[in-house]
């Protein structure tokens, strides 16, 4: 079996944000003192005309963008998604929000896979503070290559965006011909007619690993991957939801307010489904690898199998 | 435009923020009249800015950072001719643009959405920013009231101001040394407050904010100065111009009702009056 290539989704931000300074010259970007981590450092290289860091002050960045967006600029925000939506929610929710301004945060070492900094800089809340926003699209990416198509897109799309990317290297699961990506669409990678298991980011991978051993069980599971949470693909997840008759979200989140909240809002108004919401159970994380950190909260292929297999026989 | 016109349209702009408070019922007299004279001096005297063509790429810029103080810009911005002074009336009614704090996708010369303290200056700078990148020559304001500057983010936002050398960047700060809990000085003072903005490489100005000589000189150095953005201290009278409002941290945030609302604009046709016999 051929190794599997990874990368982290941060990459494809830096990557992608190069790769259309040129086609859009009206685009800026911003740090926050992370331009290496966040791979914002790959834009300034570039086009040091159109990077500004903004030194460790998050809120004043955001307010920032949104002035220069009121004065025609296209502006992508950078931080960890701790301090991009947390610490600068405020700021995100008045200032580019309200106004509808053109500014697009990409958030980077979202999640638990942040790793060894530990609770303090894993942000499992963000995706709730960020949908909660009239008007926000949230966009969690799967990999790589959905990570560049995700900020293609963003640019494309008028108003503001909330993109969530991962700092370890993940598994390349969207390297074929015939992949699109359009926001607010979802993806479905596998027909099943067992249970549905609706992932979002890294969790897409999780789902997949799971699905193989689901299969040896007898349990024949549908995927979907759903990149954008907001606006969210009610038609593809009601329509598998009436064909399965269950459902399990995966999102490497808070079960609070997050993918299994947004699948439940939809469900619970159209086509009343149980769901079983994998992902952090209203706690804080750790430090320890992000390998480890994922298979100690139930989210690695092995925490996705166990608990679909879990919910499919409790019946 | 003479000193005398400007003190009149001032004093027109404090008829329409009791008028429009009143309406209201509810809204901030006190810092909209204490900052009236800096709202009529840059909409009728220092900024480039055209009521038939509000949206011009090219126009100065305005954000007012003390949002609350939206009855004294939306007085402003209709006597200047952006929309209707009648409108004045609908001010924070349902379904009124006029909304409680000001918002740009409304209001008609309205640059920046704004409302929560702290942010309307980063905004302003980020517009700052953007005309040295694109080598425009239109100039940014931001009005801030002297409460606001506890805010953290007002000095996140001074720090890259002052480090980016945004000459084209005029901050204000209403001095009227009031906040909705008492004085400054009380609640958490924000003094010496020339001296901070120095520290975060602005050329600094003291003025009295009722005074059209200082307030002209003031806008002048500032449009002069290169290399650096300034910052204008107006030491102002929180209330001016409303004998019983002035001085008085109860109007920070409270409506006149009918009898104050006579009260008030008798006390302003007095001053009426007065400039006309000048």
């Amino acid at each position: 079996m051929s190794e599997v290539k990874k990368i982290a989704t941060r990459e494809g931000y830096g990557e992608a944000l190069v790769e259309c300074g040129k086609e859009y010259p009206n685009l800026v970007v911003m740090d926050a003192d992370l331009a290496e981590s966040t791979k914002t450092a790959m834009f300034q290289k570039a086009y040091p005309e159109r990077f500004f860091d903004c030194g460790i002050a998050e809120g004043n960045m955001v307010g920032v963008a949104a002035g220069l967006a009121a004065a025609g600029k296209i502006v992508f925000v950078s931080s960890f998604a701790m301090f991009a939506s947390g610490r600068a929610y405020e700021q995100i929710r008045n200032s580019v929000g309200y106004p509808k301004l053109n500014v697009k945060i990409g958030a980077s070492h979202a999640g638990i896979t942040v790793g060894e900094d530990g609770a303090s800089h894993q942000c499992n809340e963000d995706i709730a503070l960020m949908r909660s926003i009239p008007g926000m699209v949230v966009i969690n990416p799967s990999d790589y290559i959905e990570a560049k198509e995700a900020v293609k897109a963003a640019i494309k799309q008028e108003g503001p965006v909330y993109l969530r990317f991962g700092r370890a290297n993940v598994p390349v699961i969207n390297d074929r011909e015939d992949y699109h990506f359009e926001i607010g669409k979802g993806t479905l990678l596998k027909e099943g007619k067992d249970v549905t298991i609706i992932a979002t980011g890294v969790m897409v991978n999780s789902a997949l690993e799971a699905v193989a051993l689901l299969e040896k069980e007898g349990i024949d599971a549908e995927v979907i991957n759903i990149h954008t949470i907001k606006p969210l693909d009610e038609e593809l997840i009601i329509a598998s939801a009436r064909k399965t008759k269950r459902v399990v979200t995966a999102e490497e989140h808070s079960v609070i307010g997050g993918l299994g909240s947004a699948v439940c809002d939809c469900l619970c108004a159209h086509a009343p489904t149980p769901v079983y919401k994998i992902g952090m159970q209203d706690v804080y994380g750790e430090s320890g690898s992000a390998g480890e950190l994922l298979k100690k909260y139930g989210l690695d292929g092995q925490g996705v199998y166990e608990q679909v297999r879990d919910f499919v026989n409790k019946k | 435009m003479t000193n005398l016109e400007l003190q009149k349209i001032a004093n027109e702009v404090r008829k329409y923020i009791v008028r429009s408070v009143h309406s209201a019922k509810a809204g901030h007299p006190g810092g909209s009249l204490s900052s009236a004279d800096l709202f009529t001096y840059l909409y009728f005297e220092e900024m480039k800015v055209d009521p038939q063509n509000p949206d011009d790429e090219n126009r100065d810029r305005f954000v007012l950072s003390k949002g609350h103080c939206a009855p004294g810009l939306y007085a402003a911005l209709a006597l200047k001719g952006f929309f209707p002074t009648e409108d004045l009336l609908t001010l924070r009614k349902l379904g009124s643009f006029l909304q409680g704090h000001p918002d740009m996708k409304k209001v008609p010369g309205v640059d920046m959405s704004t409302g929560s303290l702290g942010q309307g200056i980063s905004t302003a700078v980020g517009m700052a920013l953007a005309g040295k990148m694109d080598k425009k020559d239109y100039r940014v304001y931001t009005l801030l009231g002297d409460g606001e500057l506890q805010e953290g983010q007002v000095w996140e936002a001074a720090m890259f101001a002052g480090f980016h050398k945004l000459d084209n960047l005029v901050v204000v700060v209403d001095n009227n040394n009031l906040q909705i809990d008492g004085c400054i000085e009380d609640v958490c003072s924000p003094h010496p407050i020339d001296q901070k903005f120095e520290a975060f490489n602005f050329h600094v100005i003291n003025i009295d904010a009722h005074h059209f000589d200082e307030i002209r000189a003031a806008f002048k150095e500032a449009r002069e100065r290169k290399g650096q953005p300034t910052a204008i201290i107006a030491k102002s009278t929180k209330g001016k111009g409303v004998s019983f409002m002035e001085n008085n941290s109860g109007w920070h945030g409270k409506a006149p009702n009918d009898e104050q609302l006579e009260a008030a604009l008798q006390d302003l046709e007095r001053i009426g009056e007065a400039l006309c016999l000048k």
